[in-house]
């Protein structure tokens, strides 16, 4: 295992920008995860990393070692591919030997190290079937084995759980996260899931349009997104378009007056996490932000309720409140009473 | 109405398995009737037969041209494969992977030969190979050489067309999941590439074979004295005169390709790349 060292990455195909200098560091034996919708380079910063895109400009450095030039076949990168890619004439034996065999290693040791391999995986005696016998997740873990036996410096897994159904899904993300812990993987994954992300990650970065809008633990991106793309993207959050005249004074275009934190002025959006807002049929005491609204829609989620109020013409709030035993259960069309501390308003300006 | 529904539905069914049995009829009672003929025991084919014989299957090996005209047919045929499979398979490779300009007109080119009479193509073969004799000062016309190379042009359709369709089945990940285990280009080629295009290969192989085997027209143009192919020599003979040999020659040539069909087969389910 090692450190990788991604600096000033830039992809272009030419006019488009498919990776703007992307910079990253990922430290020995983290789990980082690449976070963004689709097109937004995630993928393509990976293959570069991988070696299967050439980039434009910028490094890749693994170990210490400048590799941006070496073809895939000489960086010690074990991979896994959102389609397995797994070699459909081979054995599952075979398919793990064959990383082994392409590094000259004693047919003896290979045939030890396999079955290492596989055990690790709970595959132990699945050697000999052929990738068609195999069920999805049992594929995806031959895959993973694959990557493993070649000892890698860095494990790259690209969506390597899109492909298997939402309950074993939730299971291999566990797995894999302990076999990386226990093992002291340098691991780099790309999805576009951010449940996925949020349980797998030691670290996160939020990528879209080729450019990372901001790199941090689960709770730097959840409590203090650096922008509203990722204040949008990680979580939900309601924004209230408006204006800032003086600092701390936040005027929506529907014309309410509210308090922000920041010394910004110009045009801002105002961000809101839904679960941070309080809802009651009485005004609210002691809250920064004090507003009443009517309820205009309801979701019933189960456990979770979100209810969308209309303050003004111009402006929609959802909040989001535990569904508990005699609470509070709004019915559209209702007066009701919303408010937030300070603290849970976060401004961008636009 | 469930049961009109029945009865149509019925009636459908049975419409349908008439025509295709009428089809299938069609394509293989002459087969059946030349396989009938060859063990007639008279000279004259004529109906009902007076008796049966495999005489007419010994009279093959007594006449020279016939196993001369098979031993060359199954050289040109296994030589002008083996070539066609060296140029088709690189060329399908380059028109799945490679999006280069003028990529379709090549693609449709290659297929072209199939699509042209054998006789045009045995027309521009000769002329062609006239005009070659004459700047090169060599002898081209009527050779062994410049008959394998004429039934190359009609292979490698073959050899293309089905290699392609293969290659567009393969996930091009196994190949990146090949490198980045360690394998480089040549050997990710050899030991991935290769084998999850074997079905197409072989599929290409025997069907550029059968044609290059039983090709006529083209043929024609281009044998020289004391050189000719299976179907001319079988072209020859019915000229003057028709006795149940040639149904012997023709058995044996339906039982070679059938048995090359059923080996194939065995390794390759045929249905799934044809």
């Amino acid at each position: 295992m090692a450190r990788l060292e991604i600096q000033n990455l830039v992809k272009r195909y030419g006019d488009f920008h498919a990776v703007r200098d992307v910079s990253l560091s990922i430290a020995d034996g983290e789990f980082l995860v690449l976070l963004g919708p689709s097109g937004c380079g995630k993928t393509t910063t990976l293959r570069m990393v991988a070696g299967f895109i050439e980039p434009t400009a910028g490094h890749v450095l693994l170990g210490g070692q400048d590799v941006t030039q070496l073809p895939p076949w000489k960086r010690n990168a074990g991979m896994v591919f959102q389609s397995y890619a797994l070699f459909p004439h081979l054995t599952v034996a075979q398919n793990v030997a064959f990383g082994l065999e392409m590094r000259k290693i004693p047919r003896a040791d290979i045939g030890k190290r396999v079955e290492e391999v596989l055990a690790l995986v709970r595959l132990d005696g699945y050697g000999g079937r052929l990738p068609r016998q195999l069920s999805g997740g049992q594929q995806q873990r031959v895959a993973l084995a694959r990557a493993l036996a070649i000892r890698p410096d860095v494990l790259l897994l690209d969506e390597p759980l899109s492909n298997l159904d939402a309950k074993l899904r939730q299971e291999v993300r566990v797995e894999i996260r302990e076999l990386q812990r226990q093992l002291g993987l340098t691991t780099v994954m790309v999805t576009h899931d951010q449940e996925e992300a949020l349980t797998m990650a030691d670290r996160l970065v939020v990528m879209s349009e080729g450019e990372v809008r901001q790199v941090g633990s689960q709770r730097d991106l959840y409590e203090r997104p650096a922008n509203r793309f990722v204040a949008g993207f990680v979580g939900r959050s309601t924004f209230l378009d408006g204006t800032i005249g003086t600092p701390g004074h936040f005027r929506t275009s529907g014309g309410l007056e509210l308090k922000c934190t920041g010394d910004k002025t110009g045009p801002a959006v105002l961000s809101l996490r839904p679960e941070r807002v309080e809802i009651g049929l009485v005004p609210l005491e002691g809250l920064d932000n004090r507003l009443s609204g009517t309820v205009e829609f309801v979701s019933y989620l189960g456990s979770l309720i979100d209810i969308h109020v209309r303050l003004s013409p111009a402006d929609r709030l959802v909040v989001q409140i535990a569904n508990r035993e005699g609470g509070f259960s709004p019915d559209v069309g209702q007066p009701v009473h919303v408010g937030w501390p300070l603290s849970a308003g976060q401004v961008f300006t636009t | 109405m469930t049961s009109l529904t029945v009865i149509r539905r019925r009636a459908g069914r049975w419409a349908l398995n008439g025509a295709a049995g009428l089809a299938l009829a069609y394509i293989l009672l002459p087969l059946i009737f030349v396989v009938w003929l060859a063990f007639f025991r008279q000279e004259i084919p004529s109906f009902p037969p007076e008796g049966y014989s495999l005489k007419w299957f010994a009279a093959i090996l007594d006449q020279r041209k016939f196993v001369d005209g098979f031993s060359l047919s199954f050289r040109v045929g296994v030589l002008a494969t083996a070539i066609g499979l060296a140029l088709g398979v690189p060329a399908a490779l380059c028109l799945v992977r490679y999006n280069f300009k003028g990529r379709g007109p090549l693609a449709n080119l290659l297929l072209l030969p199939v699509v042209v009479p054998g006789v045009v193509l045995g027309t521009a073969m000769y002329v062609f190979h006239v005009e070659a004799e004459n700047a090169l000062d060599v002898d081209v016309l009527g050779t062994f050489y410049a008959l394998v190379a004429g039934h190359i042009v009609i292979v490698i359709p073959w050899v293309v067309r089905l290699v392609t369709a293969s290659l567009v089945g393969v996930d091009r990940a196994i190949e990146e999941a090949a490198q980045n285990l360690g394998a480089n280009a040549w050997v990710t080629f050899w030991r991935i590439t290769l084998p999850s295009i074997r079905p197409g290969i072989v599929a290409g192989a025997l069907f550029g074979f059968v044609t290059s085997f039983g090709n006529l027209e083209m043929s024609l143009f281009l044998v020289g004295a004391g050189r000719t192919t299976l179907p001319i020599v079988i072209l020859q003979y019915l000229e003057w005169k028709i006795d149940p040999t040639i149904a012997a020659v023709s058995v044996i040539q339906i039982l070679l390709i059938a048995i090359a069909m059923l080996v194939t087969d065995r390794y390759v389910k045929l249905s799934r790349v044809v």
